[in-house]
């Protein structure tokens, strides 16, 4: 190195190398060792968790599949001017895409595509990708229209048209209950297929219900762990961590099996004659029925964050409350309880964001109106394949979770939260 | 000040007895009387009780057996908040989420103060302990010294008569702790208020304290002024535990009139004491010896008891020497000699007389 002499003026270690390089050989060489000790689950990290996030916001607004079908007719349908009807040459290289993509079976793809935003036009396509293979010649234009009149809609050029640019926001609209008209236009979608906000509301409605009841259920509990002597607490402590040692399964269908109609509690409250026969209660299959399986299975991670903060509060800030003249009560609002809000925060902030994703339990004991939004993201992704949608659903949920961590942040302050 | 408790204690232990675990006792019959202004301090060594008396006073644990009594009125059934008692804690629990200023006014706003009384009250103790401008800042932002003040100023903010501390200065470095120390003696001289107060350190407790009691184990072992306990223990425990003190074992030989003995130590040596612990001949004792009572070489005549001892060890501190020596077939026997002019000199390994004054050395019981 060049810079390694000292020039005058400079501190020098005794070999002569001035000492800031000295220093910064030193720092590199443990930098590089700290990077290298990091490097694995750097790289896990990057493809498990930042690749699949960057893939799920790219195909929320990326979807190529109609420019792909339609390489021949994309171009032209571009210049079309979306008065009337494409000219002859458009409808020529239409039906050429229409006979590739009937042999490549490409074409039910984009037909479906097509069908989200203009709903009952995807047989239009089917029906024309069959029949058209026996048109040898044009004019095509007249072929087409006799194959299947809808051709003559020129809403139904509009949409392709539109569908053609492979960047869109038409899954976003979607996803808040809204789509493009034919004609381009942004409008609600009509009532009955209005399902997304409302899917939203509920999931954020349940995910605040089970948030509050985890407090209000967990911090006794927490209480009593940080306060009990060792031998009680203990115990405790295994009875809280037990759920976590089973699998999620099997809690969720021991609800199922108590409080189905037919299930532990209802028989026991007919038994002792609390209900009639005919009057058992329907607490399950539906959003009772996830709210309370929910509760139950995030009830730790509400406990453990509010003990490990409680652990920490000495039994003498309660005691010197009470020596300066306040009562239990008031010891307990003005000193205990605001020396657990880093605790409360954490805990809540967990179980909430754990509660708008949950899936299984709501799948399985929810019913039809116990289901969330992940619930309809499952759907998207496997039945319906609409995963253009599924991705801008989640990621509207993922932006929903990030802006609650910078209010959580602005409040609090992450370094006061303690997840213990 | 009151050295002996008056007809009217402000504070009284009736014959108290604290059991945790339904098997042990960690407090035998405390009897205890304090009166008003007065500075006791509650000594011993760690787990003798000292925490548990506090905590009964200050109604965070019930006596098991016993009364307790606070202006003559019995605080059993008396919940903690109603007692009006200040305490400071060992680690001062100092609330963390508020102010020095919020947590001097808590226990004027629990009592319903107006918040301009209160925030002139609050003014007034923290320039009483001398932090008139640090009202605003967070417990975690003081240094230790400045912690411990605010929780004494919290303790005093309300106007307690009776003020528990229960090792006060423990975490503070040693000469911020003696600075405190003379602090807290001249608040207690100040306002007037009667303060109890434990510690496990000897040196704080004669430093500061009107009366001491010595802890052992759940009993009382001696409550006597500073001077008292130092000069005149009663029994071998205070003897050991305040100061240093030479420990010759032998056998009551002889006993008079005038409050004396005769005890005979190995080899067969026989020396006179107080006698403070014994009775009657033939039984064995344990005499105490202060190390700066002792004489080396004394002139001949000027004191009763004289042996011979072997020097082992001298150690120069400074202001005096300290001189170890066998004697008797003891030979952890100290004697401090002051560093005085032309002090005489001594050899190791030579031998040389040990001579004390009977009213000296102690008599006790063998423990
Ligand atoms: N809350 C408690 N539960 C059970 N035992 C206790 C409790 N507090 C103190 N002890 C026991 O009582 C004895 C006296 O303790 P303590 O009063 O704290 O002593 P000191 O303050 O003199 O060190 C010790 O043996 C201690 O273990
Ligand atoms: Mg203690």
């Amino acid at each position: 190195m060049s810079d390694t002499t000292a020039s005058p003026g400079q501190i020098t270690a005794s070999d002569g190398m001035s000492l800031k390089a000295k220093l910064a050989k030193a720092t590199r060489r443990s930098k590089i060792k700290a990077l290298l000790m990091v490097a694995p689950l750097g790289i896990f990290v990057l493809i498990s968790f930042l690749v699949p996030i960057a893939m799920m916001l790219t195909r929320s607004v990326y979807d190529p599949v109609v420019s792909e079908t339609f390489i021949n007719a994309g171009p032209l349908l571009a210049r079309w001017d979306g008065k009337g009807l494409p000219s002859e040459p458009v409808w020529e290289a239409f039906a050429k895409d229409l006979k590739i993509g009937k042999k490549n079976k490409t074409i039910g793809r984009a037909a479906t595509r097509i069908n989200f935003d203009l709903p009952g036009s995807r047989s239009v396509f089917t029906k024309t990708a069959r029949k058209i293979k026996r048109v040898k010649t044009g004019p095509y234009k007249e072929a087409m229209l006799k194959i299947d009149k809808r051709w003559s809609n020129p809403e139904l050029w509009m949409t392709i048209k539109r569908k053609l640019s492979p960047i869109t926001a038409g899954f976003y609209l979607n996803a808040i209950d809204m789509k493009y008209t034919g004609t381009g236009e942004i409008v609600s979608q009509p009532d009955q297929r209005q399902i997304y906000i409302m899917l939203f509301k509920r999931t954020l409605w349940l995910s605040f219900l089970v948030t509050v009841f985890t407090i209000i259920l967990g911090y006794p509990v927490s209480y009593l762990l940080a306060t009990l002597p060792m031998r009680y607490s203990n115990l405790l402590m295994i009875m809280v961590l037990l759920p976590f040692w089973t699998s999620l399964l099997v809690r969720t269908t021991s609800w199922i099996a108590l409080l189905q109609k037919q299930g532990v509690i209802n028989d026991l409250a007919v038994w002792l004659h609390i209900i009639s026969d005919e009057n058992r209660l329907q607490m399950m299959f539906n959003s009772t029925g996830t709210l309370i399986a929910m509760t139950h299975i995030l009830l730790p991670f509400m406990i453990l964050p509010l003990y490990s903060v409680m652990k920490t509060i000495p039994p003498s800030y309660m005691r010197a409350a009470r020596s300066l003249g306040a009562d239990q009560f008031t010891a307990y609002i003005r000193v205990y309880l605001p020396q657990t809000l880093p605790g409360i925060g954490a805990g809540s902030i967990l179980v909430f964001i754990l509660a708008i994703g949950y899936y299984i339990t709501p799948a399985l004991v929810g019913g039809q109106d116990g289901q969330l939004i992940s619930n309809i993201i499952a759907y998207h992704m496997q039945k319906s394949l609409n995963w253009g949608l599924a991705a801008a659903l989640s990621s509207i949920l993922l932006a929903g979770v990030l802006a609650l961590y910078w209010l959580y942040n602005k409040l609090v302050g992450i370094d006061n939260m303690s997840l213990g | 000040m009151a050295v002996t408790a008056s007809d009217k204690p402000m504070v009284r232990f009736d014959g108290v007895q604290k059991s945790y675990d339904g098997e042990t006792l960690v407090v035998k019959d405390l009897n205890l009387d304090i009166a008003e202004g007065e500075f006791v301090t509650m000594l011993g060594p760690s787990g003798s009780g000292k925490t548990t008396c506090l905590m009964m006073l200050a109604g965070f644990e019930p006596a098991t057996h016993g009364e307790i009594f606070l202006n003559g009125t019995p605080i059993n059934n008396v919940a903690p908040h109603k007692r009006g008692i200040g305490m400071v804690f060992q680690n001062y629990a100092l609330f963390p989420h508020m102010t020095v200023s919020e947590n001097l006014a808590f226990p004027l706003s629990v009592r319903g103060m107006s918040k301009a009384e209160q925030a002139e009250k609050v003014k007034r103790t923290l320039e009483m302990v001398e932090l008139p401008q640090f009202g605003d800042r967070r417990p975690a932002q003081l240094s230790g010294g400045q912690q411990q003040r605010v929780a004494v100023a919290r303790a005093l903010v309300f106007e307690p008569d009776l003020i528990l501390m229960d090792e006060p200065l423990g975490a503070l470095d040693k000469q911020l702790r003696e600075q405190m120390q003379y602090e807290i003696k001249h608040i207690h001289e100040n306002l007037g208020v009667t303060v109890v107060y434990v510690t496990h350190d000897q040196s704080e407790a004669l430093t500061m304290s009107d009366r001491i009691a010595v802890f052992e184990d759940g009993v009382i072992q001696q409550i006597s002024t500073p001077d008292d306990l130092y000069e005149k223990p009663q029994n071998s425990f205070v003897a050991h535990f305040i100061g240093e003190n030479n420990r010759l074992l032998g056998e009551v030989v002889e006993t008079s009139d005038d409050g004396n003995c005769k005890v005979k130590i190995e080899g067969g040596h026989v020396v006179s004491a107080a006698a403070v612990n014994v009775s009657a001949v033939g039984e064995r004792t344990m005499m105490s010896l202060r190390p700066e009572r002792v004489e080396i070489n004394p002139d001949e005549g000027s004191v009763p008891n004289v042996l011979e001892g072997t020097i082992k060890e001298l150690i120069y501190l400074g202001d005096h020497i300290r001189t170890r020596l066998e004697v008797a077939g003891h030979d952890d026997f100290i004697v401090k000699l002051p560093n005085t002019y032309g002090h005489k000199s001594l050899e190791e390994g030579s031998t040389a007389m040990v001579g004390w004054h009977t009213e000296d050395c102690r008599a006790l019981d063998v423990n």
